[in-house]
């Protein structure tokens, strides 16, 4: 079910500003790959364009190629509401509808295909996302009371059940443990780890021991100045990164000497 | 010593003479204004009391009338039903292009598209009742000698087809058209307020734009599509000239929307037969303005609740 | 053969040489407004066919648009539900019925400028502007005396209204503590907002009968059911205008040992000025076009008057609506001096709208979103 995801000299625009520029790189199959970078240098930008959520923003553009499993997302008659069923996206802050019950809003994305599916489907569903999402324990009890009654932890654990409950090929995650406490952090920390056998993983984040604890590759981005385009500076296994990083300002970067 | 020796001493500003000038200006313009609603209501109750009480033959404009009731029924029943039908085309129009100015035109020109529905609201009423009368009734009489035609066998557009067009139905339509920007604003201020997270997660989830405003829009704004409708409500019930200028009416209660015998408007009513009345008959007017008055109260008031009570959940998240 | 074909038609439209899976079954980007194109212009040709044939009285480019965009709806529904399924095909629907929403509302607004600018030019003339209709029977004659009312009233009840507006909103964002008399009047302001433009106007009357006896008719009657109209519009707007000044502001000027009442004086009403301004000139807007409260308050009449205490006053929207009403001998210069009024009013209210707005533009403080 998991792919690879191939960008091909990829820039990204906010109108005429450029705000990512000649991004190449590949991401396997059941891994889980880290972008990081100071903030501002387009690591959301770029994590958004691998769904095409970043030409929701009006004026936004792209400008290259995304592969996943050889389609490219950016080709000419491409359906973006097909590439982000496919692809998830958690966001940096919880986001349950907050007119629908924990139930509706697993079963948001399934019911969009899937008008008329049996109760007893649905509750599977149901169950199986919410522990994929290590909440079902704290919620079987609620799961008619609304989303946003739940803790931020909780809410970000449902938007994930969310996210998976539509079998995606890929997950991406923005930032998504930076409202969370540390023992929140920990349980989608641990959640990645289960979810890397069954997806594609890409989670950006400004926790380094995070980077290094969860993920398998990670990507740094850095941009030069203000004004100027974030670029890949350095993309390579984990351990490569935070050990010995080829380049310089990937070895000021992780061991904190700035950003 | 201190009279409330549990109470810390307070602290009172010295009270200079500017301040209480300006508080004690103020609270009397407040009061004023209480003041004033008091007085409009009770003035009109005075001089609507004599209406119901003194004998109907006394009164010349209750002519062919039991009494002051069965005069003022009609005249409610056209209010509403015309107002009905105002809202039955208004409300998903507006709802329409609220959706269409905040989620599909392009951003850089949606608030240019706002202006133009707002220019709407900047025509007076007068000049919606000579348009509606010259224009817009002339232009709709042929369709509705086709709609008698063809679907005369439904109750609405059975009777006797209107020969001028100035029925209750092009009656309605005007006033549809001048509720329609005022729906049209309240929905789109409430439309853009969705946030942008929760339409970020639809998308995201692989729903189409539709799909997007039906799962987050639009139950957000919903309690604001319910105010904006009573509000819009409450105006079409109070509309004047633009009625009485293209209505052609017959004081009678009936459902048929086509013909030229249709039932007046409270408001209409008043405007057409105010210059010429005298004596009681100004009472009997002045009763049926205060009719309206409780009506539109009672329809402003549901919209303040249902406004005042979103507030309340908004303030929770 | 047919085989190699697809293939060829897959690499073609991927480019290397793989079927993009995210491009299946979806409309090109042109096939919408090709089908639009082809929609309009078969509707207008059959309209147009119609015409000729003589079962319409001329083109009707209302119904043939209105049919175009009927069929559009009806045929991209069915395209998309071929070729994309019912999800998108309900999409594309959905932007059509909106679309054809927002070309709905525009007609009425078009035919309406349109007719008032057309038929009200012929009499928008000098003598127009200059002459009342005092003993004018037919053509000719002005409403010089009507806008001369309208002026004075509206004036009036701008005076009488804008200060007790704007104090009252001083009260309760300033001094009031959300107690009953705050409670209270924020309800009925609520209220007076709701009151029916036409009971207004009986209320200033029964008023001035109770005092002068039945029958009376005054300019003053007139301009206090605008007040009443306009009273509740200025404290809203005001209102909300005196919440956007921020409270550091306030406490900046405290701090400097600066009264209360200075403080509101020198810093908050300066800082909504422009706002307060806006709103103002929005609820003079609105107010200038009513007519039905000075029907019943102010009458009408033919005649010049300046004195507000004394007799009836013509007014604008008025003067249309009598023109229109009560046509006489000669109903088309009855008409023409209606819709030569309807544009003098129309093009009020726009300045004064217009005006408001670029007020608000320039002078409002810079806000962000
Ligand atoms: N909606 C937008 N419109 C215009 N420019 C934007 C928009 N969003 C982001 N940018 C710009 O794009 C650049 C990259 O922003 P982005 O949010 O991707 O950074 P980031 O790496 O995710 O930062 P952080 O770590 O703080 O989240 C920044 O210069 C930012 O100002
Ligand atoms: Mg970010």
């Amino acid at each position: 079910m998991s792919k690879r995801i191939e960008v091909n000299d990829l820039d990204v625009y906010y109108g005429d500003f450029k705000a990512v520029e000649g991004v190449t790189l590949t991401v396997e199959p059941r891994s889980v790959t880290a972008f990081i970078g100071p903030s501002g240098c387009g690591k959301s930008t770029f994590l958004r364009t691998l769904n095409r959520m970043h030409e929701v923003i009006p004026g936004a553009r792209v400008d290259g190629e995304v592969l996943i499993d050889g389609s490219n997302l950016y080709g000419p008659g491409v359906d973006p509401v097909l590439v982000r069923r496919q692809v998830g996206m958690v966001f940096q802050r919880p986001n349950p509808f907050p007119t629908m019950s924990i139930r509706e809003n697993v079963l948001a994305g399934v019911r969009l295909n899937n008008r008329k599916m049996a109760k007893s489907e649905a509750d599977d569903l149901v169950e199986k996302s919410l522990q994929g999402a290590n909440l079902w324990n704290e919620v079987k009890d609620r799961l008619d009371r609304p989303g946003s009654g739940l803790s931020g932890g909780q809410q970000q654990r449902l938007c994930i059940a969310r996210a998976i409950a539509v079998s995606p090929d890929v997950l991406l995650m923005d930032e998504p443990c930076s409202a969370l406490d540390p023992i929140s952090t920990l349980a989608i920390e641990d959640l990645i780890e289960q979810l890397k056998n069954d997806y594609t993983i890409v989670i950006v984040t400004h926790n380094m021991q995070q980077a290094s604890r969860v993920s398998d590759r990670t990507a740094f981005f850095n941009i030069a100045g203000t004004g100027k385009p974030g670029k890949l500076i350095e993309f390579d296994d984990t351990d490569v990164i935070f050990s010995n990083p080829k380049v310089q300002a990937t070895e000021d970067y992780v061991s904190g000497k700035f950003g | 010593m201190t009279s409330a020796p549990a109470r810390p001493a307070r602290i009172t500003a010295k009270k200079r003479l500017g301040d209480r000038l300006f508080s004690g200006g103020a609270t009397t313009a407040g009061a004023l204004i209480l003041a004033m609603l008091a007085a409009v209501a009770s003035f009109l109750v005075l001089q609507g009391v004599p209406a119901v009480t003194a004998d109907p033959r006394d009164m010349s404009i209750l002519a062919g009338h039991e009494n002051f009731w069965t005069y003022v029924w009609p005249l409610i029943f056209g209010t509403l039903w015309s107002a009905a039908l105002a809202l039955l085309m208004a409300v998903p129009l507006s709802i329409g292009i609220a959706l269409f100015i905040s989620h599909y035109a392009p951003r850089r020109i949606a608030q240019g598209l706002g202006y133009i529905i707002d220019l709407l609201a900047a025509v007076p009423s007068v000049v919606f009742g000579l348009w509606g009368a010259n224009t817009l009734a002339p232009a709709v009489q042929p369709f509705y000698t086709w709609l008698n035609d063809n679907l005369g066998w439904f109750p609405l557009f059975s009777g006797q087809v209107s020969g001028t067009g100035r029925t209750i139905l092009t009656a309605s339509i005007v006033l549809a058209v001048m509720v329609l920007p005022i729906i049209t604003a309240l929905c789109r201020e409430i439309f853009m307020q969705t946030p942008v997270l929760h339409e970020e997660a639809a998308l995201a989830l692989g729903a189409t734009r539709w799909e997007m405003i039906r799962m987050t829009v639009l139950p957000f704004g919903r309690s604001g599509i319910i105010s904006a409708t009573m509000l819009g409500l409450g105006r079409a019930l109070g509309e004047t000239m633009a009625v009485a200028m293209v209505l052609s009416s017959a004081g009678v209660v009936t459902f048929q929307v086509l013909t030229s015998t249709n039932p007046s408007t409270i408001a209409a009513n008043i405007a057409l037969s105010f210059p010429e009345a005298y004596g009681l008959n100004v009472n009997v007017l002045i009763a049926t303005g205060l009719m309206l008055f409780a009506i539109t109260l009672v329809v402003n008031s549901i919209a303040r609740w249902v406004v005042n009570r979103r507030k309340e959940f908004s303030g929770a998240n | 053969m047919t085989t190699t074909q697809t293939r060829t038609d897959a690499a073609h439209s991927s480019g290397n040489g793989l079927e993009n899976a995210y491009a299946h079954g979806r409309l090109g980007r042109r096939v919408p407004w090709l089908v639009l194109g082809a929609t309009m212009l078969l509707s207008i040709v059959a309209f147009a066919l119609l015409a000729a044939a003589g079962s319409t009285d001329g083109f009707n480019i209302v119904g043939a648009i209105m049919v175009g965009a009927l069929g559009y709806g009806v045929v991209i529904f069915i395209t998309s539900l071929l070729v994309e399924g019912m999800r998108q095909a309900k999409d594309r629907l959905v932007t059509a019925l909106v679309t054809t929403a927002f070309i709905i509302a525009l007609l009425p607004l078009i035919s309406l400028l349109y007719t008032v600018v057309v038929n009200g030019l012929p009499r928008f003339d000098v003598e127009f502007f200059t002459w009342s209709m005092r003993s004018v029977v037919g053509e000719g004659g002005g409403a010089v005396h009507a806008i001369v009312g309208t002026l004075l009233m509206t004036l009036t009840a701008a005076v009488i209204s804008v200060p007790i507006g704007l104090m009252t909103s001083i009260y309760l964002v300033e001094y009031s503590r959300g107690g009953p008399l705050s409670r209270a009047i924020n309800f009925f302001v609520d209220v007076m907002t709701g009151i029916p433009s036409i009971v207004a106007g009986l209320f200033a009357y029964a008023v001035f009968a109770l005092i002068f006896g039945p029958g009376i008719r005054l300019g003053i009657a007139g301009a206090i059911a605008l007040a009443v109209l306009m009273i509740p519009v200025v404290v809203r707007s005001s209102e909300d205008m005196l919440k956007l000044v921020p409270n550091e502001l306030r406490e900046a000027s405290y701090a400097l040992g600066v009264p209360k009442w200075l403080t509101v004086l020198k810093i908050v009403l300066p800082t909504a000025m422009a706002g307060i301004t806006t709103g103002v000139m929005l609820a003079i807007a609105r107010v200038i076009g009513e007519s039905a409260p000075l029907l019943v308050a102010a009458g009408f009449t033919a005649n010049l008057n300046y004195d507000l205490f004394d007799g009836r006053m013509q007014s604008l929207p008025l003067f249309v609506y009598n023109s229109y009403i009560a046509q006489g001998t000669d109903a088309q210069a009855y008409l023409d001096r209606a819709w030569a009024g309807a544009l003098t009013l129309i093009l009020i209210v726009m300045a004064l709208n217009l005006l408001a707005r670029l007020i608000a533009k320039i002078f409002s403080p810079k806000k962000g979103r």
